[in-house]
């Protein structure tokens, strides 16, 4: 970076005269550093993953959990700083909470993706914070289903005004990642982290756009993906953390929860495989210095 | 600059000085509840060797207008627990609405063992009695069913006042007066629970419930009941109608408006 230097950098909010914002470039550093995620939006749910780079042996195994829930159906999962990730879950479930307490429905995942995207955002404006040293990737499935108005007792009178159209389709997959710099988009698959490259890579050839991949299929691709995508940084041990959102028929009926155990297994062993498979590759060196997470 | 979010796009105090409250205030004193407005009838429940069933009507009525009648009283909250809430149908949602938001924060973390219908109670307890401190109660009475923490039926109940009650059979309302007296035949004390099979707790609520419409007038024959055990999580029935009801009874009634005896 050229500019470095030229005093731009040492404020918030504040453009170089080329119009960058270095605050919110630096933040973006700091993700990525951070170890790997990944989101796939598959037909018929969602399942997000996270490589934790293990940082001391004296932490447990499988305790620490980094995918969060929001309100029943959304997860979250966030590269970079693990607080400032802490910060933004915190926000979404007030979110969630305060849409809950106005409209008496859970909250659509765009509108929640809008909400913490406009509440990221202004972290970029002003000189007494700095940004969000996080991206972080937000799936969820907004229910497909019939649902009554919260604390709803009764259906009401069965004949009468009614207003609704029928046979409209509503709900399904939705996954979201959110920069430091605010900006947010809906993707098929996200990757973000230290191996987002190699993950978007191996997204891209799943063709996920065709809306083909299970969610079953989805989760073992998630875990491979996590594992090619710590190839770069081999030397740590890591241990993968993953979730999933099933539609309203499917295994999680809905809600946001962990990978039961043996599917989680039966994925790393499968991922595990692929990669010795792939083992005639040649290893490409660790990129720059080792980072901390 | 304020670094706060929730004083962003805001009037600066240092400029315009603190907002003035006194606008908020308005001339008449702050009142609350006196009475109920739309109510449900009585809550039944009785354990058994394995579980607890319960059972309300869908009736919410308006004063004597029997003005709502497909209204779920029975409102489950996992799988080991259930609420059966009688009193102010507003109350009860708003209640409805509190333990649905309880629900999803006791959610967030996947570790432990999330509530069971004794942490629920002893919950409700603490929201009830908070309330009629405050002068501003919540007017329902409420039966938690379901299975404490060792999986042992569970069954209390915690009223608009914050008082708790427990018993191997419960009932409220209009049943406190009618049908504790029938259930108590079928188990008097926690004693005797071992002794009560599913379809005996089961037979004598539907009997209750019977008796109840016989005799309550802000009763409907369309009833839920929900059975709560360790195996079937539990199993709401919502839209039951009452069976084998025999009106033959009320020939015998003398007075109450009918004619009298010619």
């Amino acid at each position: 970076m050229t500019s470095i230097g030229t005093g731009y950098d040492l404020q918030n909010s504040v453009f170089s005269p080329d119009g960058r914002n270095f605050q919110v470039e630096y933040a973006v550093k700091a993700v990525e550093n951070g170890g790997t995620c990944v989101g796939i939006r598959c037909k018929d749910g969602v399942v997000l993953a996270v490589e934790k780079i293990v940082t001391s042996k004296l932490l447990k195994p499988g305790a620490n959990k980094r995918i969060a829930t929001v309100d029943r159906n959304v997860g979250v999962v966030s590269s970079g700083l693990v607080p400032d990730g802490r910060h933004f879950v915190s926000r979404a479930r007030d979110e969630a909470s305060s849409w809950r307490s106005t409209y008496k429905a859970p909250i659509p995942l765009a509108a929640l993706a809008g909400r913490l995207g406009g509440y990221v955002q202004a972290y970029t404006l002003y000189s007494s914070v700095r940004p969000f040293g996080v991206t972080a990737i937000v799936g969820g499935w907004d229910s497909e289903a019939e649902l009554g108005v919260d604390g709803q007792v009764g259906s009401g009178p069965s004949i009468g005004a009614g207003g609704k159209v029928s046979g409209t389709k509503a709900g399904g997959p939705g996954l979201y990642m959110i920069e430091p710099s605010g900006l947010y988009w809906g993707y098929y698959g996200a990757a973000t982290g230290k191996g987002r490259q190699a993950a978007k890579a191996e997204l891209e050839k799943l063709d996920l756009a065709s809306g083909n991949l299970s969610l079953e299929a989805g989760v073992r691709e998630a875990a491979r993906i996590i594992y090619v995508a710590h190839e770069d940084s081999k030397d740590k041990d890591f241990e993968l953390e993953m979730s999933w959102i099933s539609s309203t028929e499917g295994p999680t009926k809905g809600r946001h929860q962990e990978v039961p155990k043996d599917i989680l297994e039966e994925a790393e062993k499968a991922a595990k495989k692929a990669m010795e498979g792939d083992d005639e590759e040649e290893t490409t060196a660790a990129e720059g210095e080792t980072m901390e997470e | 600059m304020n670094h706060l979010p929730q004083a962003w796009g805001r009037p600066r105090d240092d400029v315009y000085g603190p907002y003035d409250a006194s606008y908020l205030q308005s001339s008449h004193p702050q009142t609350h509840t006196q009475q109920p407005i739309v109510t449900g009838t009585s809550v039944l429940a009785v354990k058994f060797k394995d579980g607890v069933v319960i059972a309300a009507d869908n009736l919410a009525s308006y004063g004597s207008l029997a003005r709502f009648t497909d209204v779920k009283r029975l409102r489950p909250f996992n799988s080991r627990a259930i609420v059966g809430i009688g009193g102010d149908v507003s109350d009860m949602q708003y209640l409805d609405r509190l333990l649905n938001s309880l629900d999803v924060t006791e959610n967030y973390s996947s570790e432990g063992h999330g509530l069971n219908a004794r942490n629920l109670h002893t919950y409700l307890s603490k929201v009830m009695y908070k309330r009629r401190s405050d002068v501003n109660p919540l007017w329902n009475q409420m039966l938690v069913a379901g299975l404490d923490g060792d999986d042992k039926p569970f069954l209390s109940s915690v009223d608009l006042l914050g008082t708790t009650f427990s018993s191997p059979t419960l009932a409220t309302g209009f049943g406190a007066h009618l049908a504790q007296p029938l259930l108590r035949k079928v188990a008097d004390d926690e004693s005797q629970v071992s002794d009560v099979t599913r379809e005996k707790a089961v037979d004598a609520v539907k009997e209750c419930m019977k008796v109840l419409f016989y005799r309550d007038a802000r009763s409907l024959d369309k009833y839920s009941i929900a059975v709560v055990t360790k195996e079937g999580g539990v199993e709401l029935k919502e839209d039951e109608q009452l069976e084998n009801q025999s009106w033959a009874f009320a020939e015998t009634i003398r007075g109450y408006g009918r004619t009298q005896e010619v």
